[in-house]
């Protein structure tokens, strides 16, 4: 039928909602029968615009709910297929990450509803309906206060209320910067977490150098004494280098006592007396295992490869009398996650303390397994705080077996930090989620 | 350094529309421990208002305001909006508050908190809390100041390509400009006006509903809305202007009206709404006062409508019309008034177009839903100046729930009325 359908009905339910919640996308109201198009379109902070779409067909109410994409950036019955299947629009420069700098604003996108099976030039066409509807990173009351405190560059998240709430490190990785958005969503279930920028600090920038190992005792020490923190109940999450950086700070360090670690696309091989500056180096010195693939795409992984059997080149994690919590893509091409994951099981099964290891490992998972719901790069131009130069970098991962990693391994990282810092009781409320 | 763990507390979604339900839920407590949970929002008007409800832990240290009991409180048994739709100002406060959201396009804040135990709950800093947002604008509403060929009002439009449906939003004798309902009707999808209309109709008398007619065509005019499903929903003194353009206007013709409260005292005809109300309020000074100092206006009105001069003639009107009244309606005799609409119209031969609904222990203003209960507020008589406190009427619980169902099946009845398509209209 091709007669414009008028009066069809689109709501996104809940209209205003955090990162990692789902949502429900209806379509009311259109002819029985008839094919439509649902889009997703947003504009990033850096101007770029990205989409996902999916194809329909309205049942014998004119209908569409929990129905299969037949075709799209997604297929199959994928609730939240219209965003983390968004891509750069055709003819975007190569290359693009979706990452929010200012988590004060929400991600605004716009869903809308096309007839028929439409795949391109949706500028050009007048969709059926629109809504808009908007994804936070911080929920509403939490406090974004930033640290400058002994020297650090950090941000700390407090969540709503009174406290006092067990409390967060927050680290990624090589590419530096001081990255918010988890730290944010992480307060936003009640960890007060204080995401730091141990790479490109105020005082990297301004005296050239690296900090020392303090400065995380520092940033230890500032969340310990607020006085809305649980100072005995205290977690690291690190991405990437930041692994590196919470396995040497939870094993080695006399003043940083975690309660739990999460690792995520880590490993554990580095110099064990090294500070920042001297574990990049070592990893320099291996840039010469660097690989491209046929798209001349930056594959990093075997920098550490094969893993060592040096002691003084692994942190010792039978050492670790903390929970640890390790998330490794199978597909990763930046790190070797999953042989050091392996790894790591050996070590500590010769120690005696495999009981305080969980591994989840996700085949054909890349190396950024963040928050879900936000879209999948394979690869992305990439610039290291080592190599000042940008290089396409080859993360990995298939876009949804990719998903499908993020919002398992969320799910558990969030169930894990609260068994860990809130006390054992099965919770109940991230049954949403 | 605290070695205490707290308990954790959580509103999904913690940003919601205001008729949107919410999960409250409460974790991490120790088994069997009394708790108390309670609302507190801080009014446009600096005033406090609160609810709270009287909870004991299951055995997993779990409580949750959708599933269990309040044993206590400003609302008991199993509520899960109980937080929202009982609140009254706390304790101390002026008397005759009522709370009305006047910039619509910033949310009502809610702080939900969990305190210990039940009695004396407030003698401590409660253990957890949260705030949570409650909107009347959907993200990508557009909200737009009219003030054109002598209409004062806002108009919100729903993102989007549109076309979409229109209405014409009035509220009553309180006066002032609501935009709270037109912002909501928004958010489900139609083009809404929010009238300001008391003291602006000042036409002569030939053209009495000349204002209304503008403002109803320059919805209708608008490139977003479908010229032929513009409706009109009105509460109170605004029912009154939906059924008499109903039946009287030769320039507009509404798909359909809404009537909250309907008023259908049409005592003179070519005089505007706003001199009719100052003439009708200033008879109304006769109105008893109960013991509680409260004006009631129903009985004296009753004895106004009893002439059948004094009454619009709804038998003329041509559209789908939905009546909804409170049968403890204080201020106005808004259960005679739908029976005497019902006898007129079946006279007409038209009763196939009437819908009503009529709900017990229900007062005047039947809002959207979970907004707190106003039995009596304060009102400032607009000749006079004088101010009195004005009896509503209903009873707390009833009230809440006609709001809830009222206001759900006055959506589905626009719905039906404004966005169906001919083809299933004519189906069923």
């Amino acid at each position: 039928m091709d007669r414009k359908q008028c009066c069809v009905k689109l709501s996104v339910q809940p209209s205003r909602g955090l990162m990692d919640e789902k949502f429900i996308v209806l379509v009311q109201n259109a002819l029985p029968g008839s094919q439509l198009t649902i889009r997703a379109l947003h504009q990033c902070e850096d101007g770029h615009s990205w989409e996902a779409f999916g194809h329909y067909t309205a049942d014998t109410t004119g209908t569409i709910n929990e129905d299969p994409s037949i075709h799209g950036t997604y297929s199959g019955v994928e609730q939240m297929g219209l965003l983390w299947s968004l891509r750069p629009i055709p003819g975007s420069k190569p290359g693009l990450r979706m990452r929010k700098k200012n988590i004060q604003t929400p991600m605004e996108v716009t869903v809308s509803v096309y007839q028929g099976h439409q795949t391109e030039g949706f500028a050009d066409l007048v969709p059926l309906s629109g809504v808009v509807v908007e994804r936070w990173y911080m929920a509403p009351g939490v406090r974004r206060i930033p640290v400058t405190e002994g020297g650090l560059t950090a941000t700390l998240f407090l969540p709503s209320g009174p406290g006092p709430f067990p409390g967060l490190l927050d680290l990624w990785g090589g590419g530096g910067q001081l990255v918010e958005y988890r730290a944010a969503l992480l307060a936003s279930h009640g960890f007060a977490s204080m995401a730091i920028d141990y790479l490109t600090s105020k005082f990297t920038m301004k005296t050239g150098k690296m900090v020392d190992n303090q400065y995380f005792e520092t940033a230890y020490r500032v969340l310990q004494q607020h006085p809305q923190v649980c100072g005995s109940k205290i977690a690291m999450i690190g991405l990437s280098f930041g692994t590196s950086m919470t396995l040497k700070m939870a094993i080695y360090s006399e003043v940083i006592k975690l309660s739990a670690a999460v690792c995520i696309s880590g490993s554990h091989v580095q110099p064990v007396e090294g500070s920042v500056e001297e574990i990049m180096g070592f990893f320099q010195k291996n840039a010469g295992k660097t690989r491209f693939n046929e798209k001349n795409e930056v594959i990093w992984r075997d920098l550490l490869l094969p893993i060592s059997t040096d002691p003084s080149l692994k942190a010792d994690v039978g050492r670790l009398q903390c929970p640890l919590l390790l998330v490794v893509g199978e597909d990763d091409q930046n790190w070797p996650a999953q042989e050091s994951a392996l790894d790591i099981k050996e070590m500590m099964a010769r120690a005696g303390n495999s009981h305080l290891l969980t591994v989840l490992s996700y085949p054909n998972a890349g190396h950024l397994i963040e928050p879900p719901y936000t879209p999948h790069a394979r690869s992305s131009t990439f610039k290291t705080v080592e190599i000042q130069e940008k290089v396409m970098c080859l993360w990995g991962g298939q876009t949804v077996e990719h998903f499908r990693a993020q919002e398992d391994a969320w799910k558990k990282i969030l169930v894990f930090l609260r068994e860990n810092l809130y006390g054992g009781r099965k919770p109940t409320s991230f049954s949403h989620l | 350094m605290t070695q205490v763990v707290p308990p954790i507390l959580s509103v999904t979604p913690s940003r919601a529309l205001v008729d949107e339900k919410f999960k409250v839920l409460v974790e991490n407590l120790p088994p069997g421990c009394p708790v108390t949970v309670r609302s507190l929002h801080h009014s446009e008007d600096k005033d406090d208002w609160e609810a709270y409800g009287h909870y004991v832990s299951d055995h997993s240290g779990v409580v949750s305001v959708s599933e269990d009991l309040s044993y206590g409180g400003t609302y008991t048994g199993k509520e899960p909006m109980g937080l929202l739709w009982s609140m009254r100002p706390v304790p101390g406060s002026r008397p005759g508050l009522r709370l009305r959201k006047m910039n619509v396009c910033t949310p009502m804040l809610v702080t939900v908190s969990v305190h210990s135990g039940h009695e004396g709950f407030r003698d401590q800093a409660p253990l957890a809390s949260v705030l949570t947002e409650r909107w009347y604008m959907a993200p990508g509403i557009r909200r737009i100041n009219i003030n054109e060929q002598g209409v004062q009002g806002t108009l919100f439009i729903p993102p989007g390509p549109g076309p979409f449906p229109g209405l014409l939003d009035m509220w009553g004798g309180g006066g002032g400009l609501l935009e709270s309902r037109a912002a909501l009707l928004a958010s489900h999808g139609y083009v809404s006006l929010a009238l300001d209309y008391l003291g602006f109709d000042q036409e002569s008398e030939n053209l009495e509903f000349k204002y209304f007619e503008t403002a109803f065509n320059i919805i209708k005019d608008h490139p977003q809305v479908m010229p032929d499903r513009v409706g009109i929903f009105g509460l109170s003194l605004g029912s009154l202007v939906a059924v008499t353009l109903a039946a009287y206007s030769t320039i507009v013709k509404p798909c359909c009206i809404v009537c909250i409260s309907c008023n259908h005292y049409y005592p003179a005809r070519g005089s505007t709404v706003t001199s009719k109300f100052e003439g009708v309020t200033r008879q109304l000074s006769k109105a008893r006062v109960n013991e509680d100092n409260q004006v009631i206006w129903k009985d004296v009105a009753l004895e106004f409508i009893t002439d059948p001069s004094n009454i619009a003639e709804v038998g003329r009107i041509n559209c789908p019309t939905l009546l909804v009244n409170g049968c403890d309606d204080q201020n106005w005799p808004t259960v005679e008034t739908a029976e005497d609409v019902a006898r007129l119209m079946r006279e007409a031969g038209k009763e196939h177009l009437l819908s009503r609904l009529a709900y017990p222990d229900t007062g005047h203003l039947i809002e959207p839903p979970f907004s707190p209960h106003f039995r009596a507020t304060t009102f400032v008589m607009r000749s006079s100046k004088e101010k009195v406190i004005l009896l509503w009427g209903g009873q707390t619980k009833p009230h809440s729930d006609a709001q809830e169902d009222s206001w759900r099946k006055i959506l589905s009845f626009l719905q039906f009325h404004l966005y169906c398509s001919p083809n299933l209209k004519a189906k069923i």
